[in-house]
């Protein structure tokens, strides 16, 4: 009760006390308006492009495993051994698929790229995908338009294509491209369908790529190249189970003796997942330390206002004390003085942040997370609850005979 | 037991190497509805009195009771307590708050006695009324005269109820005219039964209370009653 009322009355004072010299309190403002901004957006970008990479990853899907070269975790090997690994061929991924029992599907992908065009119109570093039958399934595209490969579309080398999304429209503004006869490389395919568009930030090459049948893909553009193999799992249970069997039957196609390392990777999402969370966190960190100090120099702005104030005020301290206002009084004034400061620095910082944020999001995926809104809150009053105490103490201290004495 | 009982009353400065006696050995008692006046020239500790009858300031060595309570050996916070409860104090200087209105500046000493905003706003009414300031409540300083500065101090130093208003040099800061006018207020305030102490280098000043004692050399030189022929009286009350 006795605190309420001290709150209280010391509000109205530094309220007071804040309002009559307006300039100064923004000045002071300032250092923490730009401190909370910047910590702020740099919060929003972080949490964006996490948020994005999760989506992208999810894309993935959490029961396929991806049979490649190049291992996804970090440490999961030296990378120049990695690079001088022999090719994952289109013989070992039909022997796999043969002969693996655990699995639901398997996808067989390569990529390359090139020209892709339409009479007049033209994509010149489309990627270009060979799939299998099973790709669409396995990876989760889903078709807006016109239907998938069949098998017999695989087996027999038929020259057809499915465009993603992007390059879609950019071949054909205008009408269907279903049917029409499109050149991929100087080759002609024939379009059968357009994939749905996946977004996505990192593998948004999806939505600029055309996909042909693995067999065509081999004849018309490369003749021996490196695949991935996806296998997606029956359920997401049965990944670890599947994982084994499929490294096993890849030691066997590679013919590796019992004392060999493996000359392949079985990924899965969650690894690369980890690795993000590993690099990205780290430069989050940094990011948000840098940022972090901007706001630590307005901290300082408002200590030295602070003091500067004290010193002004001497004889009010005097005055006030005479009155009887206790040490404890004179304390939460002018902590109430600088918390007010940074408070109302720290909403300004956000109403700046908000709509950057909403600028950000034209071309950059950020999102005002409120958890950042609220720390940089905190933060805000933390740092003028820390810059004022000092100030506040030693005003505090003052005798009221020396401090009336002062003009 | 006096209202004031202060006794060997000692208070040391050191200033670098020296030790300077600024008050030594003082002995004093003022009697409840007194109204005194403390007089010497500048130097002679008639300060460092008033700073410790005001609780100001903390003594070297002695006693000092005021209205039954043992002040020498309180922390800072209890001073504030009494100072808050049992003083008025007037400056030379007025010390208003420059950006508050005459009201505020009353109703601070009630603030820091925790009083609610209502009785607050009441009593320091009744105050500012006493004084003759009913009609200036929402003025701020500066758009009062000096004369009406020193009233809103003097409503201030009585609005808690105080056991002594202690003034230092209350006309200094005033011409004679409006000066003799305040001093007319105090021996008002006097006649109502308030207990005052004027600290004054003038001998004007001074000649208006019915008791003075005069300080030279941290020492009391003389303490005299003014006879009531001697005594200058402003035709009020």
């Amino acid at each position: 009760m006795r605190l309420g009322y001290e709150l209280k009355e010391a509000a109205k004072i530094s309220w007071v006390a804040i309002n009559s010299n307006r300039l100064r309190a923004a000045l002071t403002t300032l250092g923490i308006v730009i401190g909370v901004a910047t910590v702020s957006l740099m919060g929003s970008a972080i949490a964006g492009l996490t948020q994005t990479f999760e989506d992208s990853l999810s894309l993935l899907g959490t029961d396929v495993l991806f049979v490649q070269k190049f291992n996804w975790a970090t440490g999961g090997g030296d990378w120049r051994e990695m690079r001088n690994r022999r090719d994952i061929t289109l013989r070992d991924a039909k022997r796999l698929e043969r002969e693996l029992s655990m699995a639901q599907a398997v996808s067989v992908e390569a990529q390359s790229n090139g020209l892709v065009s339409y009479e007049e119109r033209s994509a010149s570093s489309a990627a270009i995908v060979g799939a299998n039958e099973n790709t669409a399934m396995v990876r989760g595209f889903l078709l807006a338009d016109g239907r998938y490969f069949s098998e017999a579309d695989v087996d027999g080398l038929r020259p057809v294509c499915i465009l993603g999304s992007s390059l879609a429209e950019n071949l054909f503004p205008r009408f269907s491209p279903l049917g029409e006869r499109i050149k991929i490389r100087g080759k002609k395919y024939e379009v059968i369908g357009v994939l749905e568009k996946l977004g996505g930030f990192l593998f948004g090459d999806v939505d600029n790529q055309v996909m042909v049948p693995i067999t065509r893909f081999v004849s018309d553009f490369a003749y021996n190249p490196d695949v991935n193999i996806s296998v997606k799992a029956v359920n997401t249970e049965l990944l670890d189970d599947t994982r084994i069997e499929v490294r096993g039957i890849m030691r066997k196609i590679r013919r590796l003796g019992p004392g060999d390392k493996d000359d392949f990777a079985v990924n899965q999402q969650d690894m690369l997942m980890d690795a993000f969370m590993q690099t990205g966190g780290t430069i989050a960190a940094g990011g948000l330390l840098i940022t972090g100090l901007s706001l630590l120099v307005g901290g300082i702005g408002i200590m030295n206002i602070m003091f500067v104030s004290v010193i002004e005020r001497t004889k009010e301290i005097g005055l006030r004390k005479a009155l009887g206002a206790k040490r404890r009084t004179i304390l939460i004034q002018f902590l109430l003085e600088a918390s007010f400061i940074c408070l109302f620095g720290g909403l300004l910082g956000l109403g700046i942040a908000y709509p950057i944020t909403l600028l950000m999001q034209q071309v950059f995926p950020a999102t005002l997370a409120w958890p950042v809104v609220l720390t940089a809150l905190l933060v805000s009053i933390f740092t003028g609850v820390i810059s004022g105490y000092l100030p506040a103490f030693r005003a505090s201290k003052l005798n009221p005979v020396d401090a009336l004495r002062q003009d | 037991m006096s209202l004031i009982e202060v006794r060997n009353l000692s208070r040391l400065y050191h200033m670098g190497e020296e030790t300077v006696y600024a008050l030594r050995d003082v002995s004093v008692g003022i009697e409840k509805g007194e109204y005194v006046a403390i007089m010497g020239p500048s130097g002679s500790g008639k300060s460092t009195l008033m700073n410790l009858i005001g609780c100001l300031d903390s003594p070297t060595s002695g006693e000092f009771i005021l209205n039954g309570i043992e002040v020498s050996e309180m922390d800072d916070d209890e001073l504030a307590d009494v100072r808050n409860r049992q003083i008025g104090f007037v400056f030379q200087t007025f010390n208003l708050l420059a950006r508050s209105t005459a009201l505020h500046n009353v109703e601070l000493p009630l603030v820091y006695a925790e009083i609610d905003s209502e009785t607050r706003r009441e009593r320091a009414l009744e105050a500012l009324g006493q004084v003759g300031l009913g009609d200036r409540v929402t003025h701020k300083p500066n758009e009062l005269s000096g004369g009406q500065r020193q009233r809103v101090a003097i409503a201030r130093a009585l609005v808690n109820r105080p056991a002594i208003i202690l003034a230092d040099e209350p006309t200094g800061n005033l011409d004679s005219k409006t000066g003799v006018e305040i001093m007319a207020l105090f021996e008002e305030l006097s006649s109502r039964g308030n207990t005052i102490i004027v600290v004054t280098h003038e001998e004007e000043v001074a000649r208006h209370a019915r008791r003075i004692i005069r300080i030279r050399d941290g020492l009391i030189a003389a303490d005299e009653r003014i006879s009531p022929e001697d005594r200058i009286q402003v035709g009020q009350s």
